[in-house]
């Protein structure tokens, strides 16, 4: 069983819903990382999705667009991301992590040296957003023979022909896009939301995620009624700006343990 | 030879749908209802009408005399007016064609992105035409350079939103225009102004835009009893060129030459020529050559023309590179000046800049050109936008 499954196996046990955050590497800096990452698992994050920044974020909105510009600015590559997964594993942080990034750094990088790498540093799967089914069919053996997990995303404009099929090449779990649009919050999250992400249970045989728009204790508790899980992505982001940098993780742990209450 | 795109719309390595899921399903049904559309002939009755009696269609093919004496050794040079068409560009081809089929599909609101505001004309233009809303994205430094273009989309009705992230130019308004697509896929049309993005866009524009190269070859046919031995036009995303080039693409004879924007030189590192330096990725949407980093982010380009400023390229573009069906070449923005004096000097037409660079490369190599050879330039807009920067960049050099 991968680490995620056997994530997902315990909260079930627990009776619990998963809180998963995203952080993008380099923002606010390199350095951070480490006490960002362990302030969100102190929060009660059960997997944090690292995210590789790219010079044209499509699926982002202004937050994460912003913290990408700054890891950017800040020098971060691949590489160095490899490197900085390492020291946390060595480091002694046991949760899945999986990175988040668009389908050209991956390219650039070189497919199957990329998921042979990310593996032996410690990464448990890969999230691609620009990267559908259709075209990832080089990936997933790789993935496969590294023993990443691939996670895909739903939206809510998939058919039920598609969520099969996404289902279908996902494990570890699937990530559902609450809404029409890119990563952001949003005070209010669509009102079908609940309904669309049972639809997706009742066909998927992996846990299903809910992502994009969350921010609040209320609409992860709204959201974690029915999903095995729930994504906080640019809220966090901005608890980060917010705090500035040597408050940052205190400011990360408080607002975690609020979305993580919520969970349970 | 099968007919490129295949049905996943891959050119050999290239093209593809690398987008978001939220955009899959509306990818899908826009290639439902072009490929419906293309088939009935009601639709195909309305583009033609449109592009004849409101655009000016068939555009000329004009023998320019002077201009042939110029370039010398009996070389007979042809351009393919489309700087005559109605907004002053070859854009509208495309955008009658799409904003017909998002009337077709019921959607009331179109969005665009646009480098050199002509695109954004055209857009703006179809959508007063057809009664639709229309937001066009333009990076903030374009919004400056083609400050002319912007009054005129606003005339016409629509709202410009200027880009301010990442390098403020075309590229990042196509981000843009992607970002409001995903938000409001439901009722939005995004009228792609170029041959790239993910499939069907390629194959739809360069259909749209090959009205350029099925008139050309019969009138060239017509003029000289025979097909040219070159068919040149610039390329940015490659619309002009895909649309020049396309229907010569079985015509094995006939040499096809895509001209790239070398900005300030080639080895500086502010250029624009995709096809000529860059190494394969993946941007909006495609697979296909890309000006990137060796960690896979996307350069900033330069080009004195904004509709070439732009790190990437069709993805058919990418094929006729690999397979070796076309040759591509990049001249500078001083080149580019040159071609542009040229034209005006020799046959009392202001090209705009993105065309100059097909102008002047056509001066440079003339000395590889068969001696009588007979040379097909698509002219793919006019000048007048430009005029305000030309005259800045001779101000200061004078």
């Amino acid at each position: 069983m991968s680490r995620i499954s056997g994530m997902f196996a315990q909260l079930r046990r627990r009776k619990e819903k998963a809180l998963i955050v995203y952080l993008t590497v380099g923002f606010p800096s390199m350095k951070m990382l480490p006490s960002l990452v362990k302030a969100a698992v102190e929060g009660g994050a059960d997997l944090i999705e690292l995210g590789v920044p790219f010079s044209d974020p499509l699926a982002d909105g202004p937050t994460i667009q912003m913290a990408s510009q700054k890891a950017l600015e800040n020098g971060i590559t691949v590489p160095k991301i490899f490197e900085a997964v390492k020291q946390l594993r060595r480091s002694g942080i046991k949760i899945p992590l999986v990175l988040m990034t668009y389908a050209n750094p991956v390219f650039q990088y070189g497919l199957a040296q990329f998921c042979k790498k990310a593996a032996s540093v410690g990464v448990d799967g890969l999230i691609i957003p620009d990267l559908p089914p259709e075209e990832a069919g080089e990936l997933l053996p790789l993935a496969r023979a590294a023993r990443l997990d691939t996670i895909f995303l739903t939206a809510p404009t998939s058919s039920p022909e598609r969520i099969r099929k996404i289902i279908r090449v996902s494990t570890g779990f699937v990530y559902s896009v609450s809404l029409t649009g890119v990563t952001g919050t949003r005070n209010e999250l669509p009102s079908d939301l609940v309904a669309q992400a049972r639809r997706i249970k009742k066909l998927s045989r992996v846990p299903v995620c809910v992502g994009f728009g969350i921010s609040r204790p209320d609409q992860v508790r709204h959201v974690a009624s029915v999903a095995d899980g729930v994504i906080v992505g640019s809220a966090l982001i901005q608890t980060i700006s917010k705090a500035g940098s040597a408050n940052a993780p205190q400011a990360v742990v408080r607002f975690l343990k609020g979305l993580k209450q919520a969970c349970r | 030879m099968p007919s490129l795109p295949d049905m996943q719309g891959h050119f050999g390595p290239f093209g593809g749908k690398f987008v978001p899921e939220t955009l899959m399903g509306c990818l899908t049904e826009l290639e439902k209802a072009y490929r419906d559309a293309r088939r009935d002939p009601a639709f195909r009755r309305e583009l033609t009408h449109y592009l004849n009696s409101y655009a000016g269609r068939p555009t000329p093919l004009y023998h320019a005399e002077r201009l042939s004496k110029k370039i010398g050794r009996g070389v007979r040079v042809f351009l393919k007016r489309e700087d005559l068409l109605h907004t002053g560009a070859h854009k509208i081809n495309n955008t009658i064609g799409q904003g017909l089929l998002a009337k077709r599909m019921g959607k009331p609101r179109v969005i665009a992105e646009t480098g050199a505001g002509q695109h954004g004309v055209a857009t703006a233009t179809v959508a007063a035409l057809l009664g639709m809303r229309c937001d066009v994205y333009m990076g903030e430094l374009d919004t400056v350079r083609q400050r002319l273009n912007v009054f005129r989309m606003k005339m016409l009705g629509a709202r410009v939103v200027p880009v301010t992230s990442g390098s403020k130019t075309l590229k990042d308004a196509c981000n843009e225009a992607i970002r409001d697509w995903v938000t409001n896929v439901r009722d939005t049309h995004y009228i792609l102004g170029s041959v790239v993005g993910p499939h069907p866009y390629p194959m739809m524009v360069r259909d749209f835009q090959s009205v350029i190269g099925r008139e050309a070859r019969r009138q060239i046919k017509t003029e000289t009893g025979r097909l040219p031995d070159v068919v040149m036009a610039c390329v940015g995303g490659g619309s002009n060129a895909m649309g020049s080039f396309y229907p010569f693409y079985r015509d094995r004879s006939v040499k096809l030459i895509g001209v790239e924007a070398a900005g300030k030189g080639l080895n500086t590192p502010y250029y624009a020529a995709t096809l000529v330096k860059g190494t394969v990725g993946v941007l909006h949407g495609a697979k296909s050559y890309l000006l990137q980093d060796k960690n896979g982010q996307v350069m900033e380009t330069h080009s004195i023309s904004a509709g070439l400023d732009y790190p990437g390229v069709g993805p058919e573009h990418s094929y006729y590179r690999l397979s070796g069906r076309a040759q591509y070449v990049a001249v500078t923005d001083s080149d580019a000046l040159d071609g542009f004096k040229l034209l005006a000097e020799t046959e009392g037409i202001l090209p705009a800049l993105e065309t100059s660079h097909a102008l002047a490369y056509l001066y440079k190599a003339r000395a590889q050109l068969k001696r009588g050879s007979t040379v097909v330039l698509c002219l793919s807009g006019r000048g007048d936008k430009d005029v305000e920067t030309i005259s800045r960049v001779l101000e200061k050099s004078r």
